[in-house]
C-alpha cells in the first residue's frame, strides 16, 4: 500500500470555522481519506505532532500556547499553511489591538454586564495573552496561504490535490476571495 | 498620421495630452490602478500603476503619452512589484475584509485578487485608526483609508465643495475634513456628493445602505476589476 500524505491541523486563535469548511468537502471526504491521514488534529485527539507531511493551521497568535503550538507543527510539519484570514492577517480576534490589553480584560472580567465575582482569570493553567494577536507569518516560516473567511472547501479541494500530485499549488481566481 | 505608443509589443494610438493610462484604457487595456480617476486630476500616489517606460519605470496615470515609447505593463517584475505594493496598502491600515462593509465591492480587495496575492508578507502595523460616525449619512473609517485623495479631489473638483484633505506626512499621514471641530457631521458633506461614493476602499461608506446587496453577489465576487474598470472608465471617456 502507498503511504498516505500525513496531515496535522489546529485552530489557534480561531473559531474552527477553516476545519468546518474542510468538512464541507462531503463525499469527497471519501477519496480524500484514500490519500490522507490525519496527525495531530482536533479531528483525532492527537495530542502532539509527529512527523508529518503538511500542516494546515488555522487562526492566529493570541497567547504563548498558541506560540508553542505554532513551533511544534513548524518543526514536524515539512509544508506548513496558514489557512484562512485570520491565520494570514490576524483576523478579527486582532481587532483587539487597538485596545490595552489590561482594558480588554477589565471589559470582559470586571466591568462586563451580568459580572459576579469579578476577577481575571489567573490560573497558572490559562496560557498569558500576548500584547497583540499575530498573524502566523510573523512568528514562524509559513510556506502556503489560503485566504477566505473561511477558504471554500473548493479551497481545500484544489490545493490539497495540487500537493498531492506534487504540482505547485495554485488556486484559481474564483478561489481568492478574502470575506 | 495618428501618433502611437507600444504596450507590451501592442501598438496603440493615442492623442496629444494623453497619459499611458488614457491611451491604455481606450485601447482596452487595464493598468491596475486606485487613486487614478479619469475625471479628476492624476495624483500618482498609490503607484500601482507604475509601468516601465523606455526601461524606467513610470506612473501610468501621470505619465504623458509620447511617440516611440515603448511601454511593459503586463509583465510578471511589474506584477509582482504592484502585489507587494498592494501588500503594503493592506498591513499600513486595518484592512479586516470579513468584518468590512466594503467587502466584494472594494476596489483594493479586487486588484488583490486580480494580482492573486494571497498573503500580506510584511509585519502588520495595527496602526490605532479612529472611526468618526458623527455625521448622519456618512460615516469615516480611517482603518481603511489609502490616502488616495479620490474624495479630496471629487469634493473639490466635481461637488464644488472642501469637505477632505490629507494631512501630515510618511507614517503620521491621514484623512482630516474641514471644520474647527475635525467632525464630519459639521462639513457641509452630503450622502448624495460623489465625494461620499468615490472611497476605493472601505474608509468612506454611506450609512444604512452597506449590507442591501449581501456578500457574494457583490460586484468583485463574480467579475473580475479589470473589466468592471475597463468598462467604467471607457463610458466615462464617452
Amino acid at each position: 500500500m502507498k503511504t498516505k500524505i500525513r496531515i496535522a491541523t489546529t485552530s489557534l486563535a480561531g473559531c474552527f470555522g477553516c476545519h468546518m469548511s474542510l468538512l464541507d468537502l462531503d463525499e469527497r471526504l471519501v477519496p480524500l481519506a484514500e490519500l490522507i491521514e490525519f496527525d495531530r488534529s482536533p479531528l483525532t485527539d492527537i495530542e502532539h505532532c509527529t512527523n508529518c507531511d503538511i500542516g494546515l493551521i488555522e487562526g492566529g497568535v493570541c497567547n504563548s500556547e498558541n506560540v508553542h503550538v505554532l513551533r511544534e507543527f513548524r518543526k514536524n510539519c515539512k509544508i506548513l499553511v496558514a489557512v484562512g484570514a485570520c491565520a494570514i492577517t490576524g483576523g478579527l480576534p486582532a481587532m483587539r489591538n487597538f485596545i490595552p490589553l489590561e482594558e480588554c480584560l477589565a471589559e470582559a472580567y470586571i466591568h462586563g454586564i451580568g459580572v459576579e465575582n469579578a476577577q481575571i482569570p489567573n490560573d497558572p493553567e490559562l496560557p498569558l495573552l500576548l500584547d497583540k494577536v499575530r498573524p502566523l507569518h510573523e512568528v514562524v516560516k509559513i510556506d502556503y496561504y489560503l485566504p477566505g473567511c473561511p477558504p471554500s472547501a473548493e479551497v481545500f479541494w484544489t490545493f490539497l490535490n495540487d500537493l498531492i500530485a506534487g504540482r505547485e499549488p495554485s488556486l484559481p481566481y474564483e478561489c481568492v476571495h478574502y470575506d | 498620421m495618428t501618433k502611437t505608443i507600444r504596450i507590451d509589443g501592442n501598438i496603440i494610438p493615442f492623442e496629444e495630452g494623453q497619459t499611458i493610462i488614457e491611451a491604455a484604457t481606450s485601447a482596452g487595456i487595464y493598468i491596475p490602478h486606485l487613486c487614478h480617476h479619469p475625471e479628476f486630476t492624476p495624483h500618482g500616489s498609490c503607484k500601482l500603476c507604475t509601468v516601465k517606460v523606455n526601461g524606467r519605470n513610470c506612473s501610468a496615470c501621470t505619465f504623458p503619452a509620447m511617440e516611440d515609447q515603448e511601454i511593459l505593463n503586463d509583465t510578471q517584475e511589474l506584477q509582482a512589484d504592484r502585489q507587494k505594493i498592494t501588500q503594503m496598502l493592506f498591513v499600513e491600515g486595518n484592512h479586516f475584509c470579513p468584518s468590512c462593509e466594503k467587502t466584494g465591492n472594494c476596489q483594493l480587495q479586487a486588484v488583490a485578487y486580480h494580482l492573486n496575492m494571497l498573503d500580506s508578507h510584511f509585519p502588520h502595523f495595527y496602526a490605532h485608526r479612529e472611526l468618526d460616525a458623527s455625521h448622519a449619512e456618512v460615516l469615516i473609517d480611517h482603518n481603511r483609508c489609502i490616502f488616495c485623495t479620490l474624495c479630496v479631489r471629487a469634493s473639490l473638483e466635481h461637488d464644488g465643495k472642501d469637505v477632505f484633505a490629507v494631512s501630515g506626512r510618511g507614517i503620521n499621514k491621514h484623512l482630516i475634513v474641514n471644520t474647527e471641530s475635525g467632525l464630519l457631521k459639521d462639513t457641509n458633506l452630503a450622502a448624495t456628493d460623489l465625494a461620499a461614493h468615490i472611497c476605493p476602499t472601505g474608509a468612506i461608506l454611506i450609512k444604512h445602505t452597506s449590507y442591501q446587496v449581501p456578500i457574494g453577489e457583490r460586484i468583485y465576487d463574480h467579475q473580475h476589476i479589470d473589466q468592471v474598470s475597463l468598462a467604467a472608465e471607457q463610458s466615462d471617456e464617452n
